[in-house]
């Protein structure tokens, strides 16, 4: 049933990864993604893919779920690949055909960028998996509460966040029911072609709508009722506190940086 | 005894002050401890008073003091709204959070309480409405009635004196509707919490100490259940029923067969007629 959706992608366990704080793991996913960017040849790219894989072996995640996230993005690698093997027009030239012409650095980009591209979902993934929605959305507030001092309303766009995926699940009971009451009536939701389908979403949407404004007002008036007064002044049940595994997760990712760089260096 | 909420002849417009006037000169207190249900029909003016309660909805005129603050001062907002707590008819548009004891949580988190501090008497109020086990849950993994505890709980957690609930039954499924029943009045009994129960069952009702009934934004009386329930003619006036048992005890005194007028519970009325069989 619609109900039995997982919020986000989060994989529950109680692996070192997934008792990390939040905010550290975000900012290594970030320099992990820098360090994907920052590897300049085959060497130290293969130290980044071991981060990546050696990372999903300590969290105890199934690696097919690499496979489900990987899946989506398959025709963007296939495109990026295309275009470095077809663009990159530098190096020595492999073979040609028409107005086609294909070199061994545009291979070699084309790889690279491949690599990248599906070792940067893996990290991203992999914080997803380990991260509860609602972690995460905490550790963004905490991580960008530096910029209220330049009027950006962090509080405000966390809670957004938090109420949103607390109504994800509401809404698609609520649609699931609409639904069900518009095909007792008789209505025909999937059949006819695209104008007519999109036309018979109509009775569905403008409740769902209409709903969604009253359950706002609803929530607001009972936010009011519990004190809430928007962000000043306000403290947090679970504190975010760094333990050792925070530090020991920074330092095996440092040290997987600083193996990107040397070998950056030392292998032109 | 000391009262705890206090209107007094207020008046209340959602539109222009004296246009369509939703409250018309209601003066009602409620004292610390008591358990008094509401009873009116739709539109009646009821969720509206409650509103009044917790400085939601400001009077047009007359004043409301919660324990002596009153609400129409800005000043008092948060003390007000941290000592009454308002529960709402549907569990799903009030929780905040998309854990239970988050949830649970949030008004503490707002009223910038010490987390270690939080912590405990979150843990309280999820065991006082016996959801503990559950603090981990999504909310939408919960039913009707554990939806509403832990919204109760959200409310309990700040350790308020009085606790208004506008229909907190209206939509749930008997079991739902007993659950949160029974919370109610243990937390009247044990933790001696004033309850404003706004309701239209009226078996509710007649768990309450005392009755007011409310129409077209008028107190029309205002007493025990055994009093009001005892009127049935006036009740059925109002557009409004009175508990089967009554209704049973009263179709038979038409009927001219001998049963007390005070009658509010099937046991009671079980008494009664096996007393009339001999």
């Amino acid at each position: 049933m619609l109900k039995d959706i997982t919020l986000g992608q989060y994989f529950p366990g109680d692996s070192v990864i997934h008792k990390m704080d939040a905010r550290v793991k975000l900012l290594l996913t970030i320099a992990f993604i820098i360090m994907l960017f920052a590897a300049k040849n085959m060497y130290s790219l293969l130290v980044g893919v071991v981060f990546a894989l050696l990372s999903f072996a300590i969290s105890k995640i199934p690696f097919s779920m690499i496979r489900t996230s990987l899946k989506p993005i398959v025709p963007i690698v296939i495109f990026t690949a295309l275009l470095n093997i077809l663009f990159v027009s530098t190096g020595e030239e492999l073979f040609s055909i028409w107005v086609i012409t294909i070199t061994d650095e545009g291979l070699d980009t084309a790889v690279y960028m491949v690599v990248r591209i599906v070792c940067l979902i893996i990290g991203s993934s992999l914080l997803t998996y380990t991260t509860s929605p609602i972690d995460l959305t905490d550790a963004i507030e905490r991580l960008l509460r530096p910029l209220k001092k330049i009027k950006v309303p962090v509080h405000e766009l966390a809670m957004m966040m938090t109420i949103a995926l607390r109504f994800i699940p509401t809404l698609i009971e609520e649609t699931d029911k609409i639904m069900s009451a518009q095909k007792a009536r008789g209505s025909e939701l999937d059949t006819g072609n695209l104008k007519q389908k999109v036309k018979s979403m109509l009775p569905i949407v403008i409740p769902l709508f209409v709903s969604s404004f009253r359950r706002a007002e609803e929530l607001a008036t009972a936010m009011e009722c519990r004190c809430y007064h928007g962000g000043e002044g306000r403290t947090k049940m679970k504190q975010l506190t760094l333990t050792y595994r925070d530090l020991s997760g920074s330092i095996y990712t440092a040290i997987f940086i600083a193996a990107v760089v040397a070998l950056n260096i030392i292998i032109k | 005894m000391n009262v705890f909420l206090d209107a007094d002849n207020i008046s209340f417009s959602y539109e222009k002050a004296g246009v369509n006037d939703v409250l018309k000169g209601v003066s009602l207190s409620v004292e610390k401890g008591e358990f008094v249900a509401v009873l009116g029909h739709n539109g009646s003016g009821k969720s509206t008073l409650a509103k009044h309660f917790n400085a939601i909805n400001i009077p047009d005129s007359g004043s409301v003091k919660v324990n002596g603050m009153d609400t129409g001062d800005e000043k008092n907002l948060l003390d007000i709204r941290s000592c009454t707590g308002m529960v709402f008819q549907n569990p799903d548009n009030q929780i905040v959070a998309t854990i239970v004891e988050e949830d649970a949580a949030f008004a503490l988190e707002n009223l910038g309480v010490e987390p270690k501090e939080i912590r405990r008497r979150v843990d309280e109020a999820l065991k006082a409405v016996d959801m503990y086990d559950y603090r981990m849950y999504a909310p939408h993994k919960l039913s009707g009635g554990q939806k509403q505890r832990v919204a109760i709980a959200g409310i309990l957690a700040m350790d308020p004196d009085c606790i208004l609930l506008d229909e907190p039954t209206a939509m749930l499924d008997p079991r739902g509707r007993s659950e949160v029943m029974s919370t109610i009045k243990k937390l009247n009994k044990e933790r001696e919490v004033t309850i404003v129960l706004i309701t239209h069952y009226m078996d509710e009702a007649a768990q309450a100490q005392r009755v007011v009934v409310i129409d077209e934004g008028e107190i029309m009386i205002d007493g025990t259940p055994k009093q009001i329930f005892s009127q049935v003619e006036t009740m059925k006036n109002l557009g409004l029923d009175v508990p089967q048992a009554t209704e049973l005890a009263w179709r038979l005194r038409k009927a001219g067969f001998e049963m007390p007028k005070d009658i509010l519970t099937e046991d009671e009325c079980a008494k009664a007629i096996s007393r009339l069989l001999g």
